[in-house]
């Protein structure tokens, strides 16, 4: 067991574990932020989708040591009122059934937006193959994802609240 | 609307002791319940324990029945939803029939699962059953507690009841200006007799049914709040994972536990059970501090299984089974009509074709869990995403040996089912380890566990034929299903000998009512020791790819258009032709498709529930591309008409999926497919356009859940035949030609 700090959503937290141990588990049961979930362990679901300084990664396979001074962005902090315009585009888009993979779906797309304004289909299929829904969503998250677009052009969209460092 | 989470359950089951709920129904006063069937007194009475949520089961058990809202004091509206949420969506669609008729919006209440009491009925959400069952009864419900409402606030002030309107969670009297919440007039309403038989709404008045509100679920799904069984924790929970034989039903016969035990924070390493409904599978267990941590000594374990007896069980010699009883017809269903045999020898033109569908996993994105808490009076409550709350209560009741009472389980949001989560082994395995542990467990199955381990839907095998006269009509048809029986191994009721009704389901008379002088369905059984279970539209989804493709087959033999060809032989069922006029015209069905593109249908009824699809598919390079869905699905009235295009969309996705990915193939006694990398449904950039075409109707609600999934892919296969002449009868394919 070893002392380790990383920084989730713009807050520090020490947590006492291996450092072998996946961020997913460190964010889930240390941390208390369960958002993020657990559908495979091996980095071919996209359930457990977070961003390594802005960057989408599985954090089911990312060892917490190795995070360093990087910052996560977790789907609590995209925004503190599901004021992120992926989010309303996939409120308004009625996105989700049973919500499982949405959070990762999510984190995904937002990393997608961030350097495409204006995503293709390819673009999307691209940035987006790698997170599994089994209720099947995807029609409604291409969708969404080409709602946030438009809704991103539009600057009073973006969320007010900025404490990721990571958008 | 609040949705009633764990989180809020967790915290309040640990902070409110009794003493702290009797503070709280002391400062929300005396409440209101609606039961259609006590006396008034038992009714406040059950729901001051209902609604802290808290209290044992034995303290409610004779204040019975039907109890779905809760009004407090303080104008707190709490309706009960008695079918589990697995994204279908009951946790709207239910309480918009209580609020339909109560007068409320769905803003202004709290929605809560029910906790498998016998009170509140049959409380499984399968078979497509959760609207169609509770249409009646709900509504009934929310009207006779406006009624109460009504009548209280008549009385109070003195006024005639016809003179009273009810209105968003108010009463009002238009004359006087009068007006009070409901909250206010609460405790007078529960002192009134129950009426019976009030008036429903008409369709035309519906304020909600039918309107496609936003579904209120959804906020917390994209802002990461919602709770599902596995974000469930409890204080010193211990995290649980095991081992388990990689071939099917090897038991222990030894295991190391030194490695394990010096992990960090491992507490327990013990064998475990796995209780089936046939058979008690072993495993070995690891309980500790944190997941990571049981998973890590979970590697060292070393187990050393016995298992020479199922080397042999193999998914091929499954079907070489199947296949061979298939040969010859089985055991005939009740609803055959005509001579088949004689039709048969007489004929002019014979067919036969043999299809087979795999064997598949439901692999909901959320593994199995569960957070079990044996506690030292022999009591247990559990906090599980399951479909069924009285079979959790019951299955674990039974399992433990104890009376139901003694037994709380905490519904959770359920990421995912398909149907695996109303089957309870994991359940009882996280009992099991909980009692042997003497602490709250929480065990989560990995993604290796789910996908190897089962029960999974059976793979089936349909040997189908039929026969023309030189007219080139159909006279003949008889399609013989064999292949493994949910009935027979899960529910434990010996079908040997007996034609399985359930096999049945999508293709018998009624749901397939294709007009045939002589026709038959007839079923073999095929015992196994591979665990099945349902998988989203159960039968319907194996049986009906072989029925539908085969009509094909018939129509192509007659030398007629498919659709043609369905519209004859159905013209008496005018809800089939309703369906497939509309398809017809959404999917541009007569249009001259350009070369290297083809169009497929395919029609069916199952849970009460006509859907039908055209798919368009054409040849790019060496490859198969489908590049169009069209469906028209019939659920009578729709509640939520937006959701039920949301189910259907996901059940083209989760049928073509199983058409075109790997099933689940079991080799030595061991399932092949261990994670995504081998079982890999299909993903955002493998999916054709969907449109989805919900059919106005005025008629009683039917199946919404799984309708949808049946018929496409016989539509799909139906489409490629046109394509290329290639008739696709084993199921997965590749759409590489």
């Amino acid at each position: 067991m070893t002392k380790i700090q990383i920084q989730v959503n713009g807050t520090k937290h020490t947590v006492e574990a291996d450092p072998e141990m996946p961020l997913l588990w460190a964010l889930r049961d240390l941390i208390g932020l369960t958002g993020t979930k657990f559908g495979c362990g091996m980095t071919l679901c996209g359930a457990c989708t977070v961003h390594l300084d802005g960057a989408p990664v599985r954090s089911c396979a990312l060892p917490i040591g190795q995070i360093k001074k990087s910052h996560i962005t977790t789907i609590e902090g995209i925004s503190s009122d599901n004021s992120h315009p992926v989010q309303k585009a996939w409120i308004e888009m009625q996105t989700p059934q049973c919500g499982y993979c949405q959070s990762g779906q999510i984190m995904s797309a937002v990393a997608l937006l961030k350097n495409n304004a204006h995503p293709t289909d390819a673009d999307i299929d691209a940035a987006l193959a790698g997170n599994l829904c089994r209720c099947g969503t995807y029609p409604r998250i291409r969708a969404a994802v080409k709602r946030a677009a438009t809704l991103m052009k539009d600057k009073n969209n973006m969320p007010t609240k900025s404490d990721t460092g990571s958008r | 609307m609040i949705i009633h989470h764990s989180s809020f359950t967790i915290y309040h089951y640990i902070m409110q002791t009794r003493r702290d709920f009797l503070k709280l129904t002391g400062k929300f006063g005396a409440l209101l319940a609606v039961s259609i069937a006590l006396p008034v007194s038992t009714q406040a009475k059950t729901t001051q324990k209902t609604i802290n949520g808290d209290e044992p089961i034995s303290e409610i058990i004779d204040f019975e029945m039907n109890q779905y809202i809760v009004i407090t004091k303080d104008n707190k509206i709490i309706l009960f939803n008695p079918r589990p949420d697995m994204g279908q969506g009951t946790n709207q669609s239910l309480p918009t029939l209580l609020a339909e008729e109560l007068e409320v919006d769905l803003e202004q209440v709290e929605v809560r699962f029910t906790n498998g009491h016998s009170k509140f009925g049959g409380q499984n959400a399968g078979g497509s059953s959760s609207i169609r069952t509770r249409y009646e009864e709900l509504r009934e419900a929310g009207a006779a507690a406006r009624v109460m409402l009504v009548s209280a606030a008549a009385k109070r002030w003195g006024v005639p009841v016809a003179e009273c309107v009810a209105e968003k969670g108010k009463v009002l009297h238009p004359k006087t200006g009068k007006a009070a919440l409901y909250g206010e007039l609460s405790e007078d309403a529960a002192k009134l007799e129950i009426p019976q038989g009030t008036k429903l709404k008409e369709i035309k008045d519906f304020k909600l049914i039918g309107k496609d509100a936003p579904r209120l679920d959804i906020p917390n799904k994209v802002s990461g709040k919602a709770i599902f069984g596995i974000d469930i924790k409890v204080p010193n929970m211990l995290y649980a994972t095991i081992q388990r034989s990689p071939m099917i039903h090897g038991k222990v016969q030894r295991f190391d536990m030194d490695a394990a035990m010096k992990i960090a924070g491992v507490k327990h390493v013990l064998k475990s059970e796995r209780p089936l409904p046939y058979k008690t599978l072993e495993g070995v267990a690891v309980l500790a501090e944190t997941y990571w941590g049981a998973l890590q000594a979970r590697k060292t374990l070393n187990v050393v299984w016995e298992n020479a007896d199922y080397q042999s069980v193999t998914t091929e010699n499954y079907f070489r089974a199947a296949h061979s009883l298939a040969k010859s017809a089985g055991i005939i269903y009740k609803d055959a009509v005509g001579d088949v045999s004689k039709a048969w020898d007489i004929s002019e033109t014979k067919l036969e074709g043999v299809y087979e569908t795999p064997f598949t996993a439901h692999a909901a994105m959320e593994p199995n869990n569960t957070v079990a808490w044996v506690k030292d009076d022999g009591s247990v409550e559990v906090w599980c995403p399951v479909q069924g709350p009285d079979s959790a209560v019951g299955k674990v009741a039974d399992y433990l040996k104890i009376k139901p009472e003694q037994v709380k389980v905490n519904v959770q949001l359920m990421g995912g089912s398909f149907g695996r989560k109303a089957y309870l082994d994991y359940v009882l395995e996280a009992v099991y380890l909980s009692k042997q542990a003497r602490a709250p467990v929480k065990l989560i199955w990995t993604r290796e566990d789910d996908l190897t381990q089962g029960p999974f839907r059976p793979g089936m095998v349909s040997s189908l034929k039929a026969a023309l006269d030189k007219n080139g009509s159909l006279t003949t048809f008889e399609h013989r299903m064999a292949g493994a029986s949910i009935m027979h191994q899960v529910l434990q009721h010996d079908q040997t000998g007996k034609a399985d009704g359930w096999v049945a389901e999508g293709v018998n008379q009624e749901d397939s009512p294709y007009a045939i002088p002589n026709r038959r369905q007839t079923f073999s059984l095929v015992e196994t020791p591979i665990p099945i279970v349902w998988w989203r539209s159960v039968y319907a989804s194996t049986s009906v790819f072989g029925q539908e493709c085969f009509i094909d087959e018939i129509a192509h033999a007659s030398k007629k258009d498919p659709l043609d060809f369905r519209l004859e032989y159905l013209k008496k069922e005018p809800k089939f032709i309703q369906v497939l006029k509309l398809l017809e015209e959404k999917a541009n069905y007569r249009q001259k498709l350009p070369a290297g593109q083809a169009i497929g249908i395919a029609i069916a009824r199952s849970f009460k529930s006509i859907c039908a699809y055209a798919v368009t598919v054409s040849k790019k390079d060496n490859n198969i591309v489908i590049n169009k869905v069209v469906g028209v699905i019939d659920v009578g009235l729709a509640v939520m008409p937006d959701n039920v295009k949301a189910q259907t969309e996901g059940n083209v996705i989760m049928g073509l999926s199983t058409a075109l990915k790997s099933g689940i193939t079991i080799e030595k006694g061991e399932v092949q497919e261990t994670n995504f990398h081998a079982f890999n449904p299909l993903r955002i950039n493998e999916i054709p356009t969907i449109e989805i075409h919900v059919m106005p109707s005025e008629a009683a609600p039917s199946g919404a859940g799984e309708p949808g999934l049946p018929p496409i892919a016989p539509a799909l296969c139906n489409a490629v035949f046109n394509l290329n002449g290639n008739r696709i009868r084993k199921l997965p394919f590749s759409l590489e030609i």
